[in-house]
């Protein structure tokens, strides 16, 4: 909501002014979100009649002007604005003027000829963009009179964001009796007398819907000028309310709707045919609108229609073929209340808003319908002429008040502030909300222009609102203490966070929605989640896999470059699931993911540099699962190099994915070097389980190592698991140490290195117990693995 | 006599002598070994006539004595020594930097979360979760904001297609995390449904938003911290209380000044936005929104069987990421969500 001070200070003057008014309003919930002056800074500029123009004998674009500013003696100007001529009114910047920016006007000789002062255009003075020409005023204009006080340039412009409750404060009249209410200035409002009829033309209106249009006045009007001027004083305020002015009837509507907060609609009235119509759409009726656009309704479109056709969506706007246009003669106006939630979203629906919509969905004062009608009746009368027909009203139930109780306790148990009924009683009365009382209790009707009052709590409001919200004091609030449970079974977020980042990665947060290339290349997602309204295509998909998000890190810091990246994402994933977790159809998993590219370790000395492998991030996730150790099996994952993949488990459960970017990918995002990655589900990382103390043995341990030679191609693991299943009692723990394949051992095997470590619970280990020990693992495992002991 | 002085004066010249400890023993074995001077001494006392024996004898001693203590003084030296070589030698360079890896670091606006968890915490605060993806119940309905109500214009929400490519009915990406609070209080109400009172519900609910909007100052995905304490005494006056304090912490300092004015929410009344100001510093005076916040709306407690009558309490929703441009003195948004490392490892 736009709108000049001035115009607001014709209905009240309060003393404050400039950013103390602001405050004011912003400190009452209207926010002042800009203000603007309409004229940047300049003085002695006042209005002037151009009496003579003459050739300049020097230059042929000037002329010489004798000009009359008021003060007895003429001026004599040297001027090159082409408009310039004899009778005119135009501002006129006398001898010691300072025009924005700081520029002086002088007596100076311009090529020889003395000027005194200089004629100005509105961008000269900075209140328009306007260059070709002086600043033509009304021939009426006072000669002599300051040009500020005559254009009105000391006005301010406001504009406040409204929040939606404060429907009634849409209209000049709506802030001046807010401003009333909080400066305690008593407010005039405009005077609406009943226009005289003097026609016997009528148009009848029925209420079809009568919930959604309760109430329906029209009139016509006729003999009008279509091509009447709008005046000046009405142009100005509804530019400075940032509207265009169109023509003086369509003008004059949106100016009542302004003033007095009543969207209006002039109708051609030669256009219409028969009775007027406030009914629902039928399904598939279109309707051309003045917006240029061709619509095809839904049945919860209230339309105004006349006998043959949709003349208007109903509250929002009207069609293009009844519109006003210049060659109109005659108008059918209409003032109506239409309920918002017959008007709610339903512009929306359609994509575009209109003033009207705006106000009707918010609510209009209900009891306002006719005395707007009549406002602009007057107002059609004396800009364009014309006769006015009589008022037909069609009315039904209109929204009821229910009276609202306001107990002054519960205002001192919600506000925690108590205030004395005197007080309450004092606020209502500035609020203009009529109350009587009932015991201690008020009880308030709201009135027809506040839609926001229908229980106690909206009552509070308006007295804290007007008592000052910087009036309640703040206090410390009190609480039974009691302590917050504070589990050991699960390992927080921040931990998990933190262990990563010691280990080297840098946290990023990326967007929930990607690319959906990526869902296919990173997570082989055949089941997307597109949003129905993305920014931008790139980002249109929900993501089920943080990958593509950390290689797209990768690559931009590449660019910027960053030749090592390490980074990890916590975030949720999304999945269509018809079991779903809280919301239906939907698995909105928690994934920690982390990437790494470049060198292992960062550049540094004393030591060779290396890539990063798929090793280095499996010792990190270790550190990270620990003291959960987890099993990996060869897997494969769309995102991953077939060769260079496991699958995560932890109790027999898979929990994610470790390996090397799939070539594939590797080249399609334009990485150099392969980046390695882990995705987990978070849930696995943050149970945990209290540790249990288990008896320390004081016996002695035995430690011996042994080299295997075994194919190429078996897996350490199925080893390890045979190993285990078969080991010795007094072995208690086999650690590999050492692979190597190469010179010495034969063509695609290897050898495998481990230490073996060996106690007993009770006494201390002989060397034949030992020995024993160490031949039966060989033994075994020569048999299973057809491995060979190393010697 | 005086042999045995010499004696005593030559081993110990001979010791000083040498540097090397293989040739000090030598030496040594030249006055202690089995034919060294002061054996051949001890052994010719049985030529001495017995009265002088024990003189002799005791001398011979002393200037064993005396030779050993030097010859184990020259071994100590000669260890000094060597321990001074090699410590000379293994001289490093404590200038050259250290090896390993590096350290990462958390994301900034993680940093202001774990803040505001642990300030929150401190009274008594839970945390809680909550679905990106939200029903529409949830984010609006249940917070008093039914279809086609002008607040959630505010809001400039993100639908999802369902599989048919139509926008699917009742989901929604939340668009705050105060679905949280009707989730979370719906669990309390049914966690503690056989007492005749519920205890106190004090709760915030930190995560990602969604809002279809993005420019200098806009992020289609922002952080949103909702605050909910539900009790029976709690007013707008705690709810000042409880804010000023926390951004007083938050930015240590009390060089700040809050204001709350009046707002709108479908799901607080009355209601109020927070404007914070620096009374010092680059932001001087400057208003700065904050957070929005309220008394919890009696519908959005009757929605989830909680009598407005019996309890009372606030709710407020604030912008993480906000608080951390201001304490870092980050000037752009978009920083957060671009995953640039220069920016990022200025956190660590």
């Amino acid at each position: 909501m736009k709108f000049s001070e001035s115009w607001l200070r014709s209905f009240v003057d309060p003393a404050c002014s400039g950013h103390e008014f602001s405050h004011l309003l912003t400190m009452a919930g209207l926010e002042v979100e800009a203000e603007e002056t309409v004229a940047p800074r300049f003085d002695q500029v006042v209005v002037a009649q151009v009496l003579s123009v003459d050739k300049h004998p020097g230059a042929d674009r000037l002329n010489v002007c004798r000009v009359d500013v008021g003060s007895g003696e003429p001026l004599q100007i040297v001027c090159g604005a082409p408009n310039a001529a004899v009778g005119i009114k135009v501002p006129c910047a006398l001898p010691g003027a300072e025009l924005p920016g700081g520029f002086r006007i002088k007596v100076a000789k311009v090529r020889g000829v003395e000027s005194s002062g200089m004629l100005c255009s509105a961008r000269e003075l900075g209140i328009a963009e306007d260059a070709a020409g002086l600043l033509l005023l009304a021939a009426d204009a006072p000669v002599g009179e300051d040009i500020r006080r005559h254009l009105d340039l000391d006005d301010r412009l406001l504009t406040l964001k409204l929040t939606p409750n404060r429907a009634d404060c849409l209209s000049l009249e709506g802030v001046a009796r807010e401003v009333a209410a909080l400066t305690g200035t008593p407010a005039r409002f405009t005077e609406v007398a009943e226009v005289e009829v003097t026609l016997t033309t009528e148009r009848a209106v029925v209420l079809d819907a009568p919930a959604a249009c309760p109430c329906y006045c029209g009139r016509v009007i006729a003999g009008v000028d279509g091509t009447a001027a709008t005046p000046a004083w009405m142009r100005r305020r509804l530019e400075r309310s940032g509207l265009r002015p169109i023509s003086a009837l369509v003008d004059i509507t949106n100016y009542v709707m302004l003033e007095l907060g009543q969207p209006l609609h002039a109708f051609d009235n030669s256009r219409l045919h028969g009775a007027i119509h406030a009914r629902m759409a039928q399904a598939g009726e279109t309707i051309s609108l003045l917006n240029e656009q061709t619509l095809t309704l839904q049945p919860d479109i209230l339309l105004i229609s006349d006998a043959q056709r949709p003349v208007a969506m109903a509250g929002i706007m009207g069609d293009e073929a009844s519109g006003i246009t210049p060659a109109t003669t005659e108008v059918f106006l209409e003032s109506a209340f239409f309920a918002p939630a017959a008007i709610a979203g339903r512009a929306r629906r359609y994509g575009f808003v209109s003033d009207a919509s705006h106000r009707f969905e918010r609510g209009v004062d209900f009891a306002g319908t006719r005395r707007a009608l009549e406002r602009a009746t007057r107002l059609v009368i004396d800009i364009c002429g014309g006769q006015a027909g009589p008022v037909s009203e069609a009315s039904a139930s209109l929204p009821a008040r229910q009276p609202v109780r306001l107990r002054p306790a519960r205002v001192a148990k919600v506000l925690g502030l108590p205030l004395t009924a005197e007080r309450i009683g004092e606020l209502f009365t500035r609020l203009a909300l009529p109350f009587s009382r009932d015991g201690q209790d008020f009880v308030v009707t709201p009135p027809s222009y506040r839609f926001d009052i229908e229980i106690e709590e909206d009552l509070i409001e308006e007295i804290a609102r007007l008592h000052g919200y910087e009036n309640i004091p703040s206090a410390a609030p009190q609480a039974v203490l009691t302590m917050l449970p504070q589990t050991e079974q699960a390992r927080p977020l921040a931990r998990v966070r933190q262990i990563l980042a010691d280990c080297g990665y840098q946290e990023v947060v990326n967007f929930a929605f990607v690319e959906e290339a990526w869902e296919a290349d990173f997570a082989g997602n055949a089941q997307l989640i597109r949003l129905a309204n993305p920014i931008a295509s790139h980002l249109s998909v929900m993501r089920s896999s943080l990958i593509g998000g950390l290689v797209a890190n990768v690559a931009t810091n590449l660019k910027r470059r960053q030749n090592r990246v390490r980074v990890f994402e916590t975030g949720r994933c999304f999945f269509r699931d018809p079991q779903g977790g809280p919301v239906a159809g939907f698995h909105q998993p928690w994934k920690l993911t982390a990437l790494a590219y470049g060198t292992a370790l960062p550049e540094q000395w004393g030591g060779a540099a290396r890539q990063v492998d798929f090793f280095d991030l499996k010792g990190d996730l270790e550190t990270l699962l620990a003291p959960l150790v987890a099993r990996f099996e060869k897997a494969e994952h769309p995102a991953l190099h077939p060769g260079r993949c496991a699958r995560v488990l932890v109790a027999g459960k898979g929990i994610g994915f470790v390996g090397e970017l799939h070539p594939q990918w590797q080249q399609k995002y334009e990485l150099p070097l392969p980046a390695v990655l882990f995705e987990l589900d978070l849930e696995a990382l943050t149970t945990a389980t209290l540790p249990h103390y288990a008896e320390v043995s004081r016996q002695p341990i035995v430690i011996r190592d042994m080299a295997l030679v075994v194919d190429q191609a078996l897996e350490l693991q199925q080893l390890i698991d045979a190993l285990s299943a078969n080991r010795p009692t007094i072995v208690r723990d086999v650690r590999l140490f050492d692979v190597y394949a190469g010179r010495g051992v034969e063509a695609g095997k290897k050898s495998l290195a481990f230490r073996i470590v060996m106690q007993d619970t009770q006494k201390t280990l002989l060397e034949v117990e030992v020995e024993a020990a160490m031949q039966q693992m060989v033994a075994y495992l020569e048999d299973t693995f057809a491995a060979q002991l190393r010697v | 006599m005086h042999n045995f002085d010499e004696i005593v004066h030559a081993a110990s010249a001979a010791f000083a002598a040498t540097d090397d400890p293989d040739a000090l023993e030598q030496i040594k074995a030249t006055y202690l070994g089995r034919n060294g001077r002061v054996t051949e001494l001890l052994k010719g006392l049985a030529k001495l006539p017995p009265d002088e024996r024990k003189t002799a004898g005791a001398a011979i001693n002393r200037s064993k004595d005396a030779v050993e203590a030097a010859l184990n003084a020259r071994r100590e030296a000669l260890r000094q020594m060597a321990l001074a070589a090699r410590l000379a030698e293994e001289a490093l360079d404590v200038t050259l930097p250290g090896r390993g890896q590096a350290r990462g670091g958390l994301h900034p606006v993680t940093r202001t979360l774990e803040r505001i968890e642990g300030l929150f915490r401190s009274i008594g605060f839970d945390v809680a979760d909550g679905p990106e993806i939200e029903a529409d119940f949830q984010n609006f309905t249940a917070l008093n904001t039914p279809a086609d109500h002008p607040a959630r214009s505010m809001h400039d929400t993100f639908y999802l297609q369902d599989t048919a490519g139509g926008v699917a009915e009742g989901v929604l990406l939340r668009t705050h995390t105060s679905p949280i609070q009707v989730r979370y209080m719906q669990a309390h109400v049914a966690r503690y449904a056989d007492r005749k009172k519920m205890p106190e519900i004090r709760v915030i609910a930190p995560g990602r938003v969604y809002r279809v909007d993005s420019d200098a100052t806009h992020s289609p995905m922002f952080h949103q911290v909702e605050g909910l304490w539900i009790g029976e005494q709690v007013s707008f006056a705690d709810l000042k209380g409880v804010i000023g304090d926390f951004l007083r912490r938050f930015f240590e300092s009390d060089d700040l000044q809050v204001r709350f004015r009046p707002s709108f929410f479908p799901f607080t009344e009355p209601s109020a936005e927070i404007d914070m100001a620096f009374m010092s510093g680059a932001l001087k005076g400057r208003w700065l929104e904050i957070a929005g916040c309220g008394m919890v709306h009696p519908n959005v407690l009757r929605h989830v069987n909680i009598d407005p009558e019996q309890y009372i309490g606030f709710a407020f929703g604030m912008g993480p990421d906000r608080l951390t441009m201001l304490r870092y003195g980050v000037n752009d948004l978009r920083l957060f969500y671009d995953g640039d490392l220069r920016f990022l490892r200025q956190f660590v």
